[in-house]
């Protein structure tokens, strides 16, 4: 046939080329064209229009089909390994913890060493790096303390390879995505390529960190869920229900690593609602199929990914029993699970006494201890004394000793219970201050009063003291240990003592706000329990805390989580980045070294890459408002349609949402949508260098594309061969000074290599 | 001739009686007893102070909004005789005899009373019947909360003016295409320019007008000429004018306040200098070149924590920090905030002694080498291979002393202007922005942010970052004062005043400059973020969860509260609800080919619903995402959209969802007890919208209709 003539060298079939080889165009136009269109047009793949099909016939379909597939294997072998090769290239250089290795290496120690701590991710990733490391002999007794730590003997290998391998994985992802999106083995290839090489995606992928494996299943998701859009055709078929079951645990993943995951939640969402419509006015569907359609996603998408989700957080507490740094940020039922922890099988006197040593722990999630220590509330602030907090670490500055209100300190005998509706006075054990408030505005919450420490050894006035209220309880109930909710009620101005859950600025030491509330509802905030109970003149006695169920511990986790995330607000002298730095390749990451002696790794695009992603991205949108207001006036394109709304929305999704977060960002936080952005550009080249031919007469056009392609390719490759010691190290002097290895490729002042 | 005279004169007008009635009652409610009561009035106290800077001509700036708004406080002032002589500093402060108060206020109640005709007007033009107008401005007229808004010297009442006349001329123009789109674009731009918010309902009514210029492009009845021209039109009347209208608010504000004043400190010095008194009294007669043995003051560029000049003075770096790290012990060099005379620095030839300006004078350029002398010691600027005291990956900047512990002078310098125009400029006072890089180690000298601990007196660390750090502007530093050095001896030097020359500085910088330099501070000055007693979070205000107390009688219990009608609140939020239920049925229903409305009536619920729970969503979602002080007022533009949507969605019921006629009367008879009882509770209200009369403490208590809200007592 005519076609093996036509077959160009680079890649056979990616392209149209119907004017140098006119016979087989109207069989390939008729095969290929309608999958390159949007990819919510009801065309798709094969399976086209009935009148498309009948001029087709069983044979050139399946011509087609076979001969797409033979080269883009190959092309998949050589993606597959090209991408293996550069990321598993020096893996193992620098031998000292890289930037954030120092918390997901920690992190993966603790799982190893089964001690609970506490992070603002989900547990999925650092659960799969433990793992990695326990498979790969690495004992966890390294202990991650900060960057630049030499790792000596230790098998750090085996959690760098996976996070890499994961890593690996991106490109091949990308090109059958893009593949399955366009149908066109250039678009892929393309795809491929600018992750392949971009030394930002190698750097990310080489060391332990989240992200690799965060992006895997995001890419994994996107990719079966567009091989599920392909089966549309073939609804309830086994591979139907295949790619849609892996769609839902890809999704799980995702949300498992990082909260992150959630954007490609929404990509997906939106995806099936848009799906679903289109079943909704397909009215050869009755609606009972509709109601399958739409319980098989729901079973799929939200179902099982909750199953999963709750799964993994299942094994994360089953995993972490034992004591460990994170204990403080959780309520004290949840530390009773913990062995080690003082609350494991406790053992107190169970009932409040005067004359006791007690932390107060405030019943809000993640509420803290209540605290105070030497340092004053500034100038300014309300009156000038000991500030009182409350604090998520355990601390001698916790303890507080319970009094009577006239102090008898030199009791005989067993001393006497404190009991519902009895006034208090509480010292704080290591200043000796006793907790006071007065009608001043609170620190914060100005709606409240101020909660200071006043008095010394003691002494006080009528401000220091408090009526104990057992929540539910009546006047004389004793206050048990842990078990009891209970208010503190301010004696002079009627207020209640309440934790705002707000961070104090740094003269407060970033600690949680303290005051005394005049309203007084019962919410958690405004109550606390009795946690540690020190009396010696009573008898202790165990108890068995209400062990919290499942839900409880997985809700209270959660709670925790989003605070702590929240509560990373940059610092005010800090350099922080800026979502709008991201995708013009800004500023990048120091991720090991600073001095020229040091091995240096850079975080950092491959500005080549990175330029074209996001001239492509302009470019697509123009393309796109041109056809669209072409179609709109009723001018025919013929098959030049454009695809990729679906990239176009992963980019937005995973890039806008940064806009509007206060919470401290980082460069890495682009790589997602990144990675969007380069399948993009795939397609939008592809697409640009075919419609060359609409400017262009037939020979020129063909060479106008394939010069494209390969100046593409080379300046590519070209780059990365300049680029390439960002992210294998550099050693020597730094960018701008002489001598240096990277000399003038510092195009950008606020590159830091 | 004389048949002229035969004809009848006949004058034939429509009066809209509903229409004049509303308008009147809105002008009546709006605008009587406005100067009562006669002080500061809660943010009155906070917008005077601009209207009093605007009576003075002196230049500010507020973060809160462009200028328009205050503009038009300032007008109403003017239109007064208010001299700006009065001092707000707190709520509830007597007005003089002096201060006219009704005018302060009259624009903004006018605005406010206006929106209820608006209203009315926008119902029809939505194609509801005039009865729904009716409601509409109805529900706005007995609204407390809007009442209460537009009586003070505020400008959400403006705002809301400005957005609806937008959303009724566009619309109008929809329906009968003529001139209103013009106007629709000029009241977006004053939308804008009132406040930020205002941008929001101006993306809203683009996406509208948008939506139906695609219609238009599809409509391939039309020639493609003509929709070219129509959508340049548009194009023209919505987006450019609106663009040049914002710019044109700054030009008036710029030109109009031309006074140094207190917020000069933020701004470039080129800016300062263009403004009368203030800095340009300072510069004026400096001479414009510096040279060397010019004695200058080097101001950072950034403004960030606050603006400071590089400083030195007799005090060494502690040999140890509190880290235990050691120091050079030299002479600490900071950067200063405060004009002060150890802010004077020397330029020095490195190849020569003298510390006075040759004659002629030789100007220093470009990438020329110099020493910097520190007037009142004597040091010599200097930076070496030690950790800077509080941001130890940077150099230490020091006064040179001589240890003799083999640590030699580093105190050459390399002036490097990054704003030139040619390789050799000249560095100019003021103009130039100029990094100094130090030759030895071609560290930069910049600001490092960081505040020294007592024993640097708390003044600004100044650090050599070898780094070209990103934040460019922390490394560029520009003189400010300048004066060329004509005595050798030292305390000659130190009494030596300045003399002027015959140069002066260009004081030119353009309009353009200034407006993006003003722009840029207005929406990157962070202010200091503050709980305040009345503030709220978006979600408390669908339930009106808290109200703000605006203003308390000195002795009695008078009192005025920003609490909106709780009935015609809850009507809002039902019927925001019953929208939305209503357009997911329809939607999911018409999918499958069930049209329950003809598509004329669908059409027009599709338009309502984008403009009405469109309009409700862009001036609410906002909030949720945004990180500062929110108070109730702030929901009062999403508010009146739902005011436009109740009635509306009220009559497609009534006409398309009740078929029997006891339904509908039913739904009459529901809607009017709905209306009277509205009308019963703005009464009730009405003591804590007006201020009067004077509720005893009991009558509070019975006003308190939620908990939460925070009523006044005075103890007796």
């Amino acid at each position: 046939m005519a076609k093996a003539e036509c077959t160009p060298k680079w890649n056979t079939l990616a392209l149209r080329n119907r004017k140098t080889c006119p016979t087989p165009e109207k069989s390939f136009q008729t095969t290929f064209t309608p999958v390159s269109k949007d990819k919510n047009s009801q065309t798709a793949g094969h399976l086209a229009g009935g009148d498309t099909q009948s001029s087709n016939g069983p044979s050139g379909q399946f011509l087609a089909r076979e001969s797409i597939e033979s080269p883009s294997k190959v092309l998949l072998m050589l993606v597959a390994g090209l991408s293996f090769s550069t990321r598993l290239y020096m893996i193992t250089e620098p031998p000292h913890v890289c930037w954030d290795e120092t918390h997901f290496g920690k992190m993966g120690s603790y799982y190893i060493n089964r001690t609970f701590f506490f992070d603002v991710h989900p547990p999925l990733g650092k659960m799969l790096i433990g793992l990695a490391g326990y498979m790969s002999g690495y004992d966890g007794t390294f202990p991650f303390i900060k960057p630049g730590d030499k790792y000596e003997n230790q098998n750090y290998w085996g959690m760098r390879g996976f996070c890499a391998t994961l890593g690996s994985f991106l490109p091949i992802f990308a090109y059958l995505i893009v593949l399955e999106l366009s149908n066109s083995c250039t678009a892929a290839i393309i795809a491929a390529t600018l992750l392949i090489f971009d030394t930002g995606c190698i750097t990310i992928s080489q060391y332990i960190l989240l992200d690799p494996i965060l992006m895997f299943f995001i890419m994994a998701a996107v990719l079966s869920m567009v091989k599920f859009n392909q089966q549309r055709y073939r609804s309830f078929s086994a591979s139907w229900w295949l790619w849609l079951v892996l769609t839902g645990i890809n999704l799980a993943g995702a949300l498992g690593v990082k909260f992150v995951g959630l954007f490609v939640i929404i990509l997906v969402g939106l995806n099936t609602i848009w799906d679903l419509w289109r079943l909704l006015g397909d009215m050869s569907l009755s609606l009972v199929d509709i109601a399958k359609h739409f319980l098989a996603r729901a079973f799929a998408l939200i179902l099982l990914p909750v199953i999963l989700y709750v799964t993994i957080f299942a094994v994360h507490f089953v995993v972490l029993n034992k004591s460990g740094p994170g204990d403080g940020f959780f309520s004290s039922a949840f530390q009773s699970r913990l062995i080690g922890n003082n609350l494991h099988n406790a053992s107190m006197p169970e009932y409040l006494a005067f004359g006791s040593t007690v932390t107060i722990k405030n019943l809000r999630i993640a509420g803290g201890y209540l605290h105070s220590h030497w340092h004053l509330y500034p100038e300014g602030v309300g009156a000038r004394q000991q500030q009182v907090t409350a604090y998520l670490h355990k601390d001698y500055n916790n303890l507080w000793v319970v009094h009577r209100q006239q102090d008898n300190n030199s009791q005989s005998g067993n001393p006497d219970l404190v009991r519902h509706g009895d006034i208090v006075r509480l010292e704080h054990k290591e200043t000796t201050r006793n907790l006071h408030s007065h009608l001043h505005e609170a620190p914060l919450t100005k709606k409240h009063f101020q909660v200071t420490g006043y008095g010394i050894n003691g002494t006080g006035d009528a401000n220091d003291l408090w009526q104990v209220e057992v929540c539910g309880g009546r006047k004389g109930d004793p206050v048990k240990v842990l078990r009891s909710k209970v208010r503190f009620l301010h004696r002079a101005t009627g207020c209640v003592l309440y934790s705002s859950g707000k961070t104090l600025p740094k003269w407060g030491w970033e600690q949680i706000e303290v005051t005394c509330s005049p309203y007084l509802k019962e919410t958690p905030s405004s109550q606390w329990n009795i946690e540690d109970h020190i009396n010696p003149k009573l008898p202790n006695i165990s108890l068995s805390v209400l062990k919290p169920n499942f839900l409880e511990i997985l809700l209270e986790s959660h709670i925790v989580m989003f605070r702590g995330n929240s509560g990373l607000k940059p610092k005010d002298n800090e350099m922080n980045s800026k979502p709008w730095h991201w995708p013009i390749n800004y500023q990048g990451l120091r991720f090991s070294g600073v001095n020229a002696t040091e091995y240096r790794v850079y975080l950092l695009g491959n500005p080549v890459v990175w330029w074209i992603n996001l001239a492509s991205l302009g470019l697509y949108l123009t393309m796109v408002a041109v056809a669209s207001i072409a179609t709109q006036r009723g001018f025919s394109l013929g098959q030049q349609r454009i695809g990729g709304g679906l990239l176009m929305l992963g980019w937005l999704l995973h890039y806008a949402p940064f806009f509007t977060m206060g919470r401290i960002l980082y460069f890495h936080h682009y790589f997602p949508a990144m990675l969007f952005s380069s399948m993009l550009t795939g397609l939008t080249l592809d697409i640009l260098f075919r419609s060359a031919d609409l400017l262009l007469h037939p020979p020129y056009s063909y060479w106008f594309q394939r010069a494209g392609q390969l100046l593409l390719l080379f300046s590519i490759l070209y780059s990365f061969y300049l680029f390439h010691p960002l992210s294998y190290g550099m050693t020597g002097p730094l960018a701008h000074e002489p001598g240096s290895a990277m000399a003038d490729l510092k195009w950008m002042d606020s590159w830091e290599f | 001739r004389w048949e002229m005279l035969q004809l009848p004169l006949v004058v034939t007008a429509q009066v809209d009686l509903l229409l004049v009635l509303v308008s009147l009652l809105a002008f009546w409610t709006r605008l009587s007893h406005l100067n009562y009561p006669n002080a500061v009035v809660f943010d009155e106290v906070y917008y005077g102070q601009f209207v009093s800077l605007y009576m003075k001509r002196v230049f500010f700036i507020d973060d809160s909004g462009p200028p328009l708004g205050h503009m038009i406080l300032a007008s109403g002032a003017y239109l007064g005789g208010f001299d700006g002589n009065f001092v707000w500093n707190r709520i509830g402060a007597e007005y003089p005899s002096t201060v006219n108060v009704w005018s302060l206020r009259l624009l903004p109640a006018l605005c406010g009373a206006l929106c209820v005709p608006l209203v009315y007007l926008l119902t029809l033009e939505l194609k509801f019947s005039h009865l729904s107008a009716l409601g509409a401005a109805v529900l706005l007229l007995l609204e407390n909360s809007l009442i209460v808004q537009s009586r003070f010297m505020l400008l959400e009442s403006v705002l809301i003016f400005f957005v609806l006349l937008a959303f009724f001329s566009y619309l109008r123009f929809h329906n009968a295409p003529s001139s209103w789109l013009i106007l629709s674009g000029v009241s977006c731009g004053a939308a804008v320019g009132v406040k930020y918010m205002g941008l929001f309902s101006y993306l809203l009514l683009l996406v509208v007008a948008s939506l139906h210029t695609w219609k238009l492009i599809g409509d391939k009845t039309i020639s493609h000429m003509n929709v070219c021209v129509q959508s340049v039109h548009r194009v023209l009347c919505l987006v450019v004018v609106p663009v040049l209208l914002y710019v044109f608010w700054f030009y008036v504000h710029l030109s109009f306040l031309n006074r140094s004043g207190p917020h000069d400190q933020l701004m470039s010095s080129a800016f300062q200098a263009s403004l009368q008194g203030g800095l340009s009294r300072i510069t004026r007669g400096q001479p414009l070149e510096v040279a060397y043995g010019s004695q200058v003051t080097l101001r950072s560029s950034v403004s960030q924590p606050i603006p400071c000049w590089l400083h030195s003075h007799k005090v060494n770096y502690p040999i140890r920090y509190d880290n235990g790290r050691g120091s050079s012990h030299q002479q600490q060099v900071t950067c200063y905030p405060f004009k002060d005379v150890n802010n004077w620095w020397i330029i020095k030839d490195p190849g020569r002694q003298q510390l006075v300006v040759d004659t002629p004078p030789r100007p220093v350029r470009h990438g020329d080498v110099i020493q910097l002398v520190h007037g009142m010691t004597s040091r010599f600027l200097n930076s070496h291979d030690v950790a800077a005291p509080m941001s130890p990956h940077t150099q230490e900047v020091s006064g040179y002393i001589d240890f003799n512990v083999s640590m030699p002078a580093q105190n050459l310098w390399r002036v490097d202007i990054s704003n030139r125009e040619a390789e050799s400029e000249v560095w100019k006072t003021i103009l130039s922005e100029v990094r100094l890089i130090h030759v030895n180690t071609s560290a930069v000298l910049k600001l490092s942010g960081v505040s020294l601990p007592d024993w640097g007196f708390r003044q600004l660390e100044v650090v050599a970052d070898k780094l070209f750090k990103a934040h460019s502007s922390s490394l560029e530093w520009t003189v400010e004062e300048h004066r060329y050095g004509t005595s050798q001896e030292q305390k000659e030097r130190e009494a030596e005043l300045h003399s002027p020359t015959h140069i002066d500085v260009d004081r030119k910088i353009s309009f353009w400059a200034k407006f993006v330099e003003l722009q840029w501070k207005m929406l990157t000055v962070k202010q200091e973020e503050s709980e305040h007693k009345y503030s709220s979070s978006p979600l408390e205000w669908i339930t009106m969860e808290t109200n703000i107390a605006y203003w308390l009688h000195s002795s009695t219990n008078a009192q005025i509260h920003l609490i909106g009608n709780p009935v015609s609140w809850g009507v809002a939020n039902l019927s925001l609800l019953a929208y939305q239920l209503l357009a997911v049925v329809y939607l999911l229903r018409r999918r499958r080919g069930l049209k329950d409305v003809p598509d004329g009536v669908w059409d027009q619920f599709v338009c309502l619903g984008c403009v009405c729970v469109g309009g409700w969503l862009v001036n609410f979602v906002p909030f949720l995402l945004m990180d500062k002080t929110l108070f109730l007022y702030h929901y009062l533009p999403a508010l009146c959209y739902l005011y436009l949507l109740s009635p509306a969605l009220l009559e497609h019921a009534h006409t398309h969802l009740l078929s029997s006629v006891t339904h509908q009367r039913a739904l009459c008879v529901g809607a009017l007890a709905v209306l009277l009882s509205i009308f019963l509770t703005y009464r009730t209200f009405c003591p804590l919208t007006y201020g009067s009369p004077e509720l005893s403490a009991h009558q509070l208590q019975g006003l308190k209709w939620r908990d939460t809200w925070d009523i006044l007592y005075r103890r007796r």
